[in-house]
């Protein structure tokens, strides 16, 4: 027997194959072509193999390697045919109309105010931050008096708190993350605790009695008003765009000093490519940590200082989509939620 | 905080700027104004009419046809007031105007009479509450002269939200001092019409009896037995007043920023509130029993009737203001009924006291009680404008009650006020703020706030005046002071340099990326609902709930995304697919926080993928949830917990169907999720719902670090398939069989594949033909057939002893 002559009996029967694959009407028929040519015992392509003892030796790997491509070739084959056959409408296989729609799969997407959230986190991560979290069942130390709101202060009652059977409280802000923080890590710290923040308020457009909050701290030697402005200016444009202006406005927060809100004036482009600015917005309470704050941690406040911030991405997002009511956020109606599906 | 434009001025040497530059400032300042009114423009078209005749309704008891001169010709009004009379002056709608609701006025009949206009009273005006009656205007007045005119109401009415700091600035005159570049040096106190000024700022040297403890004239004492809850309590007899309503100008003031007028006595009162941001009682010294004020704690369980005509319960951590008998006002928040300034009233005592913050807050949520005077007394009042206001309203009440000041001022003073002196070092003050400050620059920018400055080298000292005292102790609140009157804006934002954090990531943050990428992978959209339950959906339970529905916390995701399912078909959304990733929360034990557990959990419900032309697609089933549990547990674990068949014996099955259900296992053995097919009657669903599938995990408390890859070098040898049809007994779950032949396989079986599932006719009963591909391959060689053939021998003989798994096609 010459060398050459499995290799193109190899050949003749792919063909072959091919052929009667692609002339199968029906998953029965199909499935007999597939006994007949890839059956292990009976099969055509198995009985070529078998006759490759008759080969010299150095042949034999050459031609099995062979042997299995033309079996792997006529084996999708089978499932494309087997594919086709099981369609019901004719007219699946022939795509002399390419206009038709195509075939799409379900996408799925974060929630918009994630987005939001990841979105803030990745500008404050090139600015050195990570990330931090702590529990949203708190003690009233943590969520006040440790920040410098004694109980008999009304500070403590501006956020209207859900309180727990048994003294404890749901967190009215973040901040106590600061203070949890403060006192497990090594300085410095620059970290960002996204979370869920509770408040005693009804559901309206502009209220939800959950929602996102993100708090930011930093502390180490050498941190000045000056740094807090910088950051959160840098942050501002990087989010809003380089046009953005910012404006820091004197405000109270018990476990800072000083105490700021930050608001910023955003530049777009009209309809007709006019520029135009936004009013100014609030966006988020920030300061000077309280040194009290610092002392309640254990930490020195003449050698240390710091800045902390706070802001909501629910009404960051609110104010980046356009969305009128922060309740579509809860509502979680698919055709919203698709909205912000990033493609 | 209601301010008045013009009251705002009155109590300026300076000319103040337009409301708008004011609010601009405020803000400036940390103060914003929420809302500018122009009093007038609410009342535009409301003129003075005075009524000239009062005929009887011919086909209405209730009704009167009334005569009106407004400016022009008398018009004809019916009217249904009770109190409306032949020469009285009433405001007056005319036809063509608008009340400050928006109900625009036209010409009407009224049961058959023509009417042109309307008369008013004090709510429809938006003016007061009292709607029984006309509002009867008084003074000198003339008819079609607008409304607004002849109330002073021809102002701006500014909302300044006050921070909880700064109760200094819950006043006119604490507004102007922020308001002024000479700030304190510019107040001034409006002229009081009628009054002979002798009482105002010079009254702090009108004679007076001091003691710590008891001062008593003429018969009256007061006696202060808490003195660590009234540092100090003054007070002035007044003889021979009259009651009666206040003149026009005290009415505007008041009305200007919301108030209501009562009587001449009471609006002096609130008057020096509004505008010193003291809070004054007036006793009618006629019914206080025994003619003695004492100031206690309350007995548990005595009684008061206040003057918003409830009847309270006080505790014995309350502060009371009692007669010989009894509490006759509950300190700083609300005075008693009994007590109150009536037209009989002839002798007044006048009170202004300084209360402690923390108990005025504490009586007033005890009672659920908030007053003007409560809400200043608990943020703190200046303890060093005491003398000036409670003569200020001594002259208000002279000039509009007439009558006079009995005996010298009482003033009992169990505690002294001290001012006290803060240093404040320049070095810090750099270190605070980024740039440095001058001593001088530092003095001229507190001194217009009250503050003075004793300069010295690095060191400066600051005495705070009493109106500052709570809020300044310390040189950190200084250094604010500075930072603001400095201005926000003239700061730099350089970005320095900056050391990045020493605490680490979180690694529940990865964990739950992680999960989010993986299932917005799946095609399913990220839900957030809030971590409320209801009863018997949760066990941590809420104190003061918005509602009963939300009156719990969640101890479970899945009914909640359940509900914005439900919510989804109701819309008519057929595919819907949500994930949540959130916290539940279990009772802790005594005393300590609840447990918190992130979770993970989904509902899926439609089809696998979306319509087309070409085929149909087919509900999502089991197979889709096994795939999506699996790879979750993936993630989660790093391939250490496992996902099994079945519930657990004993546990809830938390609404899923038993049949097709899974559990996902951890590595100690403990349960931390489920999944599978919610049960009917679980949901509230349109009958056309398909299958709804469920998942719900629990996030590892200390998650794994991600497993790194280890690289396993590409095959260079072909591989050999091989098929077998396996006939499985119904007791042989096929994941024991995989397992089998996994295990008996020999190190070249790579990969084991199931393709095809068939029962049938044929086969015995319950028995499955599972046919299964194995794939062997070899590192370094190409396997030979009889390797292969070795490897099947051994696992169909496994198989078929230790499982009792038959052959298809064995004859083969």
């Amino acid at each position: 027997m010459e060398s050459g002559a499995p290799i193109e009996d190899l050949d003749a029967l792919e063909r072959e194959g091919l052929a009667a694959v692609g002339s199968a009407g029906t998953i029965e028929a199909l499935e007999q072509v597939r006994v007949e040519f890839l059956g292990r015992k009976e099969g055509r392509v198995s009985g070529l193999l078998r006759g490759m003892g008759a080969l010299a030796p150095e042949e034999r790997p050459k031609v099995g390697a062979a042997a299995n491509r033309v079996k792997e070739r006529l084996l999708s084959a089978i499932e494309a045919r087997e594919a086709v056959l099981g369609q019901t409408d004719e007219t699946v296989a022939e795509p002399e109309d390419l206009t038709l729609p195509q075939r799409n799969r379900w996408v799925g997407g974060r929630h918009p105010v994630t987005q939001v959230v990841d979105d803030l986190i990745a500008i404050f991560r090139t600015l050195g931050f990570t990330l931090a979290r702590g529990p949203e069942a708190e003690t009233e130390w943590y969520n006040f008096e440790a920040l410098n709101t004694p109980l008999d202060h009304p500070a403590a009652d501006e956020q209207d708190t859900l309180y727990l059977k048994g003294g404890n409280l749901l967190r009215s802000h973040t901040s106590p993350v600061q203070v949890r923080t403060l006192e497990r890590e090594e300085l410095p710290i620059r970290i960002l605790a996204p979370g869920t923040v509770y408040r005693r308020d009804s559901y309206d457009a502009t209220h939800t009695p959950a929602f996102m909050q993100l708090e930011g701290l930093a502390v180490d030697e050498g941190i000045s008003f000056v740094d807090l402005k910088a950051t959160l200016a840098e942050f501002a444009r990087r989010f809003w765009g380089s046009g953005t202006r910012v404006r820091f406005r004197p405000s109270f927060f018990p476990f800072t000093e000083p105490s700021a809100e930050v608001d910023v004036k955003r530049v777009y482009r009209t309809e007709d490519g006019e520029e135009a600015e936004t009013d100014w917005i609030e966006i988020m309470g920030a300061g000077m940590v309280d040194p009290a704050v610092l002392d309640a941690c254990g930490i020195d406040s003449e050698r240390y200082t710091g800045f902390a911030f706070g802001m909501g991405p629910g009404r960051i997002a609110l104010l980046r989509y356009g969305i009128p009511d922060l309740r579509l956020f809860f509502e979680n109606d698919v055709r919203f939620l698709e909205q912000f599906v990033r493609s | 905080m209601n301010v008045s434009h013009r009251w705002l001025q009155a109590c300026c040497a300076e000319t103040i700027g337009s409301p708008h530059e004011i609010a601009e400032h405020l803000a400036a300042r940390g103060f914003p104004v929420e809302e500018i009114q122009d009093l007038s423009l609410r009342l535009g078209g409301i003129v003075v009419a005075q009524v000239q005749e009062v005929r009887a309704h011919p086909d209405a008891d209730r009704l009167r046809v009334c005569s009106v001169e407004a400016g022009g010709s008398p018009v004809q009004v019916v009217c249904g007031a009770p109190n409306v009379e032949p020469s009285g002056w009433y405001p007056f709608a005319p036809v063509g105007s608008s009340l400050p609701g928006g109900t625009e006025i036209r010409k009407v009949k009224l049961r058959g009479q023509t009417s042109e206009g309307m008369l008013c009273s004090e709510r429809e005006l938006g003016l007061g509450n009292d709607a029984g009656g006309l509002m009867v205007l008084s003074g000198p007045l003339k008819a079609g002269e607008p409304l607004a005119e002849a109330l002073g109401l021809d102002d701006v009415r500014l909302s300044v939200e006050v921070t909880a700091n700064r109760p200094d600035l819950l006043s006119h005159r604490g507004i102007a001092r922020e308001l002024t570049p000479k700030g304190h040096a510019s107040l001034t106190l409006p002229e009081i019409p009628g009054g002979n000024g002798r009482f105002d700022q010079t009254f702090s040297e009108h004679p007076a009896q001091v003691d710590e403890h008891e001062v008593s004239v003429d018969g009256v004492s007061i006696r202060v037995d808490a003195g660590d809850l009234c540092s100090r309590y003054l007070g002035l007899r007044l003889t021979g007043v009259r009651i009666q309503p206040s003149p026009q100008w005290l009415q505007s003031r008041l009305r200007a920023i919301g108030g209501r007028p009562i009587n001449n006595v009471v609006d002096a009162t609130n008057y020096v509130l509004y505008e010193c941001g003291q809070p004054l009682h007036a006793f009618d010294l006629a019914s206080i029993r025994g003619r003695s004020i004492v100031v206690r704690r309350a007995v548990a369980g005595e009684p008061i009737h206040t003057l918003d005509r409830e009847d309270r319960v006080l505790s014995d951590r309350m502060l009371a203001i009692c007669d010989s008998e009894r509490p006759v006002a509950v300190a700083g928040v609300m005075g008693g009924a009994e007590s109150e300034v009536s037209e009989s009233t002839e002798e007044v005592l006048l009170e202004c006291a300084l209360f402690e913050p923390g108990s005025i807050r504490s009586t007033r949520r005890a009672l659920g009680l908030s007053t003007d005077a409560s809400y200043r007394f608990e943020r703190g009042v200046d303890p060093e404008s005491m003398r000036a206001a409670i003569g200020r309203a001594a002259e208000l009440i002279l000039a509009t009650a007439g009558g006079r000041i009995e005996g010298p001022l009482m003033d009992v003073c169990p505690r002294p006020f001290a001012r006290a002196q803060v240093p404040l070092r320049l070095g810090r003050v750099e270190r605070l703020l980024g740039i440095p400050f001058e001593a001088r620059e530092v003095a001229a920018l507190l001194e217009p706030l009250g503050f003075l400055v004793d300069q010295g080298e690095d060191m400066l000292t600051v005495e705070v005046p009493g109106f500052r005292s709570y809020d300044v102790t310390r040189e950190v609140d200084l250094v604010e002071e500075i930072a603001r009157t400095y201005g926000y804006d003239a700061f730099p934002e350089t970005l320095g340099t900056f050391r990045p954090s020493a605490s680490p990531d979180h690694p529940l943050f990865r964990l739950e990326d992680a999960v989010r990428d993986e299932l917005v992978a799946s095609g399913i959209l990220e839900a957030q609902t809030p971590a409320f339950a209801s009863e018997g959906e949760g066990e941590v339970e809420i104190l003061n709930p918005v509602s009963t529905e939300e009156a719990f916390l969640r101890s479970r995701l899945l009914p909640g995304l359940q509900g914005r399912l439900e919510y989804n078909l109701r819309r008519g959304n057929r595919d819907v697919r949500l994930f949540e990733i959130g916290t539940v929360f279990r009772l802790g034990g005594r005393g300590e926080l609840p447990q918190e557990e992130t979770r993970v959990a989904a509902v899926l419900h439609g089809h696998a993928a979306p319509a087309h032309w070409t085929r149909l697609s087919p509900p999502l089933d089991v197979w889709d949830i096994k795939g999506i549990l699996n790879r979750l547990v993936g993630i989660l674990s790093g391939g250490r917990w496992t996902l099994a068949p079945g519930l657990a014996e004993g546990l809830p099955s938390d609404g899923l169907d038993r049949g097709s259900v899974f559990r996902v296992i951890d590595e100690e053995g403990a349960v931390r999720g489920v999944g599978g097919r919610l049960e009917e009657g679980e949901l509230d669903l349109p009958p056309w719902a398909l299958e709804v599938w469920a998942l719900e995990i629990a996030l590892p408390g200390e998650p794994h670090l991600p497993t790194v890859p280890n690289f396993q070098p590409l095959p260079v040898h072909q591989g050999v398939d091989r098929d077998l049809a396996l006939l499985v007994p119904g007791d042989a779950p096929v994941e024991s069989v995989l397992a089998l032949i996994r295990e008996r396989g020999g190190g070249e079986l790579r990969d084991l594949e199931v393709f095809d599932v068939y029962r049938g006719p044929e086969l015995p009963q319950g028995v499955r033909s599972v046919a299964v591909r194995l794939r062997f391959r070899a590192l370094d060689r190409t396997l030979r057939d009889q390797e292969v053939e070795d490897a099947v021998r051994e696992v169909t003989r496994a198989l078929e002893e230790e499982l009792s798994v038959g052959f298809r096609g064995k004859h083969e």
